[in-house]
């Protein structure tokens, strides 16, 4: 199938270089929406493309560093997704109707990263926000250890609902370590000794509620599925204590 | 615990001076001590103005100016400074009774930390008395046999192609040159010197413009550091490396397009295994724009790339990368020194860099934990010598290009470099040097007095662009004379015939376990 703005490209068997290229070359020409057919672990889809309103499908399972350096487009993946989607992502939107693997949305600066599965170790490490530019990603399910380590900005959600691990606890060990910035929003209850030294929990205010809502109905909207997810008495906010959590520990 | 370093420089009394001084230190030795000669001393108050450490006041009561030794740390602006050159910092001799054993830098730090228990940091490189490879090697001459060429009539080549290089060329290929410009991305520059990474923040913005500067004109390259392309040296693109490093600064896609080559940062020779820290106070409006974070934030870069946990996690980044540049520069990762440095290297090629810098154990930083900048990592002279013969085994010394850096005094030790098979050098310390620096290993308080590694407004205008950039170019320059003047009378005529070329190379006062780790004959065979 083709038309001017719109084109499907059969991944089978095609070596991630040339898919890229192919990618790259068609939003050249123009084309507003790309299907990948048949994708099987080719990584880097949608790296460093810079392009606004444009729409990447992807049916399989795309390969690691999915939308990494990423610069405005939509991607939509239509099953699980592998290790570092959204690495030191700049804008754009990521959908994932699976589960995704480790390291997602590493030094994200913008954009929105939607999983609805649960997702690996080390997500959100040093997320930043910067003027007009925030980051938000929600996870759908639950988290592994290192939650939003480092993180210097922007918003991390973890709803803890479409989860294949039930009797694990919501978010991992070493939660939000040397977090500096940014808020992150938890759904459930998240035990004290989870959580890094830099960091304070409490109960949401009414100026997180405005905030989540819009993100929480984007959420629900992009999964094509309303969740119930709207009890904020469930959720838990973490912030930082300090902008500069190691201030004092250094002398001239 | 308190800490309580700065104060108002300027104009006191002496009551108020003497309140000062006790809330100093609980002990404040002095390392240097400021003369003055009174006689000569006009009261301009020239020092006081430029001293930004607060060591010299002046005493308005009897029309005195005094200075608080233990504040001084040998950076001699006011000695050069003064109108009537009556000051003279000499090294405080009132230090405790001789021992070989305790010396100031422990006695110091230890009373440093009893008072605060904080991590003592330093700034610029290892100063510690360990062996200089590049001091004990001798390069050879030309005589009668085979004749030294003479630079100042005859060409002398010092371009440099760095980055990946074909495993063969047949003659067909190189009758069509399009096709070998087409095969991997290198970059080209004039003289094998790259100015070493150095962030804005680091340094200040005037002397990376500087070198931004400079590198254009004599047709070489300036490294972002790990702080991102201010806005303003957009025009320096195709002379800029930028730096990929954990904390992710300022690295977009259009950072990584905005340049000639890119580099993953996965370790510095200064502080190699831990990570950045650019304090909040040092993150000013400006720099928080090339760095995108918020003003007045921690710029965090923790200590392994948390996306880099293996040989195999780093081919990704290195990947992602160049599908974000659409393989159209090369990509450069740059380790520190360390042991087993070769295994690493090998394992660096085989993941995709074109670019391995190496950065030995007296490469400088902006901010270091002294104990780490002094006591690990190893010289770069011996990593490089076993990188190179390790990559030429191996048979994948043409896959990627080695940049030596840490500790580049001058031609001479960037000719030993070449010799021992580094395709070219980072010089960092040298170009501070160049513009005025005094290695007082201050850089860390971000307060320096000739302008360099500060951003304090009234600080930085201390050093001018256009100055920054002609002593750069002059430095250069300087050094590309010198280069071939070596080249000359080795009998060379261009540098890609020095390349690992150790016959070139012989060994003074070296035991054979050093002569063979760097691959060199002793003096005299």
């Amino acid at each position: 199938m083709r038309s001017k703005y719109l084109i499907e490209i059969d991944a089978k068997d095609v070596y991630y270089k040339d898919l890229n290229e192919l990618i790259r070359k068609e939003i050249k020409k123009g084309v507003k929406d790309i299907r990948l057919l048949n994708v099987c672990g080719q990584r880097y889809i949608g790296d460093g493309i810079t392009a606004n309103n444009v729409t990447i499908h992807v049916q399989g399972v795309p390969g690691e560093d999915m939308a990494a350096f990423m610069d405005g487009p939509k991607l939509i993946v239509e099953n699980n997704a592998q290790d570092g989607v959204g690495n030191t992502m700049n804008d754009g939107k990521v959908v994932v109707h699976g589960l995704a693997g480790d390291v997602l949305g590493y030094g994200m600066r913008g954009g929105k990263l939607y999983v609805k599965g649960d997702c690996g170790y080390r997500v959100g490490i040093h997320m930043k926000g910067y003027m007009d530019k925030v980051p938000i990603m929600v996870i759908g399910g639950k988290a592994g250890n290192f939650f939003g380590e480092y993180m210097a900005g922007g918003t991390l959600i973890l709803l803890g609902m479409s989860t294949n691990n039930n009797d694990r606890p919501v978010v991992g060990d070493y939660c939000a370590t040397g977090m500096h910035g940014g808020i992150i929003y938890i759904r459930g209850i998240v035990e004290e000794d989870k959580l890094g030294k830099e960091v304070k929990h409490f109960e949401l205010d009414k100026y997180d509620k405005e905030t989540l809502k819009p993100i929480l109905n984007d959420f629900c909207k992009e999964m094509g599925e309303q969740f119930d997810i709207f009890d904020f008495s469930q959720y838990t906010k973490i912030i930082p204590v300090s902008k500069r959590p190691y201030g004092r520990m250094y002398v001239y | 615990m308190t800490q309580k370093f700065y104060k108002e420089p300027g104009v006191k009394d002496s009551l108020q001076i003497r309140r000062q001084r006790q809330g100093d230190y609980f002990h404040s030795h002095p390392e240097y001590k400021v003369e003055r000669d009174n006689n000569k001393c006009i009261r301009c108050l020239v020092c006081v103005r430029e001293c930004p450490y607060d060591c010299t006041y002046f005493d308005t009561d009897r029309n005195v100016i005094y200075n608080i030794d233990a504040n001084c740390v040998n950076c001699k602006r006011c000695e050069v400074m003064c109108p009537t050159q009556c000051i003279e910092i000499r090294d405080w001799g009132n230090k405790f009774r001789d021992n070989a054993y305790w010396d100031f830098k422990h006695w110091g730090s230890i009373y440093k930390q009893a008072d605060t228990g904080a991590v003592v940091l330093t700034g610029l490189g290892n100063d510690e008395d360990y062996k200089s490879y590049f001091d004990r090697m001798v390069l050879d001459a030309s005589q009668v046999t085979n004749p030294s060429i003479d630079p100042l009539r005859e060409p002398m080549e010092l371009r440099t192609y760095i980055g990946r290089k074909p495993e063969t060329l047949t003659s067909e290929d190189i009758r069509n040159s399009k096709k070998i410009k087409t095969l991997f991305p290198n970059i080209s520059t004039e003289v094998p010197v790259i100015f070493a990474p150095m962030s804005f923040g680091a340094i200040s913005f005037n002397f990376q413009k500087g070198l931004a500067t400079a590198a254009k004109k004599m047709g070489t390259f300036f490294n972002t550091g790990e702080g991102g392309l201010h806005p303003d040296l957009l025009e320096f693109k195709d002379h800029a490396i930028v730096q990929v490093a954990s904390g992710r600064f300022g690295v977009s896609s259009k950072y990584l397009k905005n340049s000639a080559a890119c580099e993953i940062k996965i370790g510095q020779g200064a502080k190699p295994g831990i990570g950045g820290h650019l304090p909040g106070e040092k993150v000013t409006y400006d720099i928080s724009q090339t760095r995108m974070i918020p003003e007045g934030s921690d710029a965090i870069s923790p200590a392994p790339q948390h996306d880099i946990y293996s040989i195999e996690d780093l081919r990704l980044l290195i990947y992602a990368i160049k599908e974000a540049v659409e393989y159209q520069k090369p990509v450069s990762v740059k380790i520190a020194a360390v042991h087993n440095v070769s295994a690493i290297a090998s394992g660096i090629v085989r993941a995709g860099a074109d670019i391995v810098v190496l950065d030995g154990f007296r490469g400088g930083t902006g901010a270091a934990p002294r104990i780490i900048r002094d006591h690990v990592g190893i010289p770069i002279e011996v990593a490089l010598a076993q990188v190179d013969e390790r990559l030429r085994k191996e048979g994948i010394r043409n896959q990627a290009s080695i940049i030596a850096a840490g500790g580049i005094r001058g031609a001479d030790d960037i000719v030993k470099a070449i010799a021992l098979g580094a395709d070219a050098v980072y010089a960092g310390t040298s170009a501070m040097l160049a513009v005025g620096c005094t290695l007082c290993q201050q850089c860390h308080r971000g307060k320096c007095a000739w302008g360099i590694t500060t951003n304090q407004a009234d600080l930085r205008k201390r050093l001018p662009v256009d100055i920054a950039a002609e002593r750069c170019t002059n430095l250069l320059m300087a050094w590309a004379r010198e280069i071939k003047e070596m080249l000359g009378l080795m009998g060379l005529n261009s540098i890609e015939s020095l390349r690992g070329n150790r016959l070139k190379l012989r060994g003074v006062d070296l035991s054979e376990i050093e002569l063979k780790t760097l691959g060199i004959a002793q003096a005299g065979i």
